[in-house]
């Protein structure tokens, strides 16, 4: 999991632009600690291949795996954003309907109680082994993290501005669209972060239980086969993924929440 | 314009009538038939100790109907059915996400009826506040002082004719407090303004009327009226003559 709280402070790898250095530097220190643990151990490369053969199968397989990554990726986006609406409105519903709220918390928490792997074969069952079902998954998956945070977050506006807004004669729309939403974006933000970091564990438990595309459906296929480096450059693939998706989204965030950070703020003398 | 101003421009400002007011919280009386009253168009300070209602008192003359509580509350003259109301508190409430003259504009924003007059007067104001060159910054990068000026021009921007102001330079340095008072009391003139303070001083420099409430219940204790323009300065003989007084007498309460 990618830490937020604790960034380094060294200098040199503090700033934004390092970023992409930081990144190389680990995924090479990975290679070499993956290489060196392949050549101390001497264990077959159908158990454990190295970096090398990997990468050659990356490159000869690339097509193949292409569009079994579309596929994937697609599932992914597609789960993140029905399963965002579906709980952004749930979160809403709760907090403006106090008597809708009374039905609606029962169901939230039961969709977390609900393991969903548990649900997977039967999502496939309904929803065929087509995309739907892995979208399903992503979905059911992401749900409580976004619909709980939001609704956190409504709930945690500043009593006082509410005060103020009431003495200004605010209507409801008014006082949700310039007060309350804003003020819970910082713990949507957190949810969803979460729901972006867990999206592709939905969308590939459903490609295992059942599918015909997919990079879950390539792994096991070449699993099956013995084709272990295949299905460690689809891993690998995977891997890169996922990264890009939940820095993708955590940019965006950052960017909707710009009052938080303060880097960009000119700090003004005293009166 | 919003249509508040309209109906009371030219009109005389309008006084606040507390009358037979009883208010308990969590089994204690705060008031027990409390009458008082705001003199319109003056500012008038309420002195007394913390945790005596005076803070609730604002929310319920601002028609906060959530408190419970027997007795009236009016504003004469004045329609009963329209807030005349504008309130400004000790902490600046400012929204970090919207620049400094967004914040000022927010009441019309919620009503969402922000025009290019607003937009004009908000200008002007901050330029008069000396916060003209801020305009287009976020709160965040504004000091404490400058923060609550915003609060205070967003208060004015509302154009009511009673202004309810609860401890809003106590977070301050004695210096920026006592520039904050200069400036609130030239851009408030004319206004009716209920100020509460812990700060026998604000009241001292800012006041028409100070009222000194005491006791459990809270009463009115003692009535001050210093006299003179406002704001006064620290070495005007009123000061000097009334402060040791006023201070004794909160001291017995």
């Amino acid at each position: 999991m990618i830490d937020h709280g604790d960034r380094p402070h060294s200098p040199l790898l503090d700033n934004k632009e390092m970023i992409f250095f930081r990144l190389a530097l680990l995924g090479a220190g990975f290679s070499l600690l993956w290489q060196l643990l392949v050549t101390l151990t001497g264990v077959p490369h159908y158990i454990l291949p190295g970096p090398g053969p990997v990468c050659a199968a990356l490159v000869s397989k690339w097509p193949i795996l292409a569009s079994h990554l579309l596929i994937t990726v697609s599932e992914i986006l597609a789960g993140l954003a029905i399963g965002t609406l579906l709980g952004c409105s749930c979160a809403l519903t709760m907090f403006l309907s106090p008597h809708l709220k009374r039905w609606m918390l029962p169901l939230l928490v039961v969709s977390q109680a609900i393991p969903v792997f548990a649900l997977a074969p039967i999502l496939v069952l309904w929803l065929g082994y087509g995309m739907a079902s892995k979208i399903a998954m992503a979905v059911l998956i992401i749900f409580f993290p976004v619909a709980s945070s939001f609704y956190h977050g409504l709930r945690r506006t500043e009593p006082e501005l509410l005060e103020l807004a009431r003495v200004m004669n605010a209507g409801t729309w008014g006082v949700m669209r310039f007060i309350v939403i804003p003020s819970a974006l910082p713990s949507f933000a957190a949810g969803l972060r979460v729901a972006a970091a867990v999206a592709p564990i939905g969308a590939i438990v459903g490609e295992w239980v059942g599918s015909s595309a997919g990079l879950g459906y390539y792994m096991l296929h070449a699993n099956a086969r013995m084709q272990i480096d295949n299905m460690f450059a689809a891993l690998l693939l995977l891997s890169v993924a996922s990264l890009t998706i939940y820095f993708s989204i955590d940019f965006l965030l950052n960017r909707l929440i710009y009052w938080e950070n303060p880097q960009e703020l000119n700090y003004a003398s005293d009166v | 314009m919003n249509s508040d101003s309209d109906q009371t421009a030219g009109a005389m400002n309008p006084s606040v009538v507390i009358d037979s007011l009883s208010l308990s919280f969590e089994e204690t009386l705060l008031f027990d038939r409390l009458s008082l009253q705001v003199e319109g168009g003056k500012c008038t300070c309420i002195l007394g100790p913390s945790g005596c209602g005076k803070s609730t008192l604002l929310k319920i003359i601002s028609g906060n109907r959530a408190i419970a509580c027997q007795g009236s509350v009016r504003i004469a003259p004045g329609p009963a059915d329209t807030n005349l109301t504008a309130w400004m508190s000790q902490n600046d409430l400012l929204l970090p996400w919207m620049t400094v003259e967004d914040n000022v504009l927010l009441g019309a924003k919620l009503r969402f009826g922000v025009s290019i007059a607003l937009r004009e007067k908000a200008a002007r104001l901050l330029a008069e506040a000396g916060l003209g060159d801020y305009r287009t910054s976020l709160p965040a990068s504004l000091s404490g002082g400058m923060r609550q000026r915003v609060a205070l021009l967003r208060t004015l921007m509302e154009d009511r004719p009673i202004l309810l102001m609860d401890e809003p330079f106590s977070a301050l340095d004695a210096l920026t407090r006592i520039r904050l008072q200069d400036l609130a009391a030239r851009l408030t003139r004319g206004k009716t303004v209920l100020l509460v303070t812990h700060d026998p001083l604000e009241a001292l420099r800012l006041a028409d009327t100070i009222l000194v409430l005491g006791g459990s219940p809270a009463r009115v204790a003692a009535r001050f009226e210093p006299g003179g323009e406002t704001p006064r300065q620290a070495a005007d003989s009123v000061i000097s003559k009334a402060y040791p007084l006023l201070v004794k007498t909160l001291m017995e309460q």
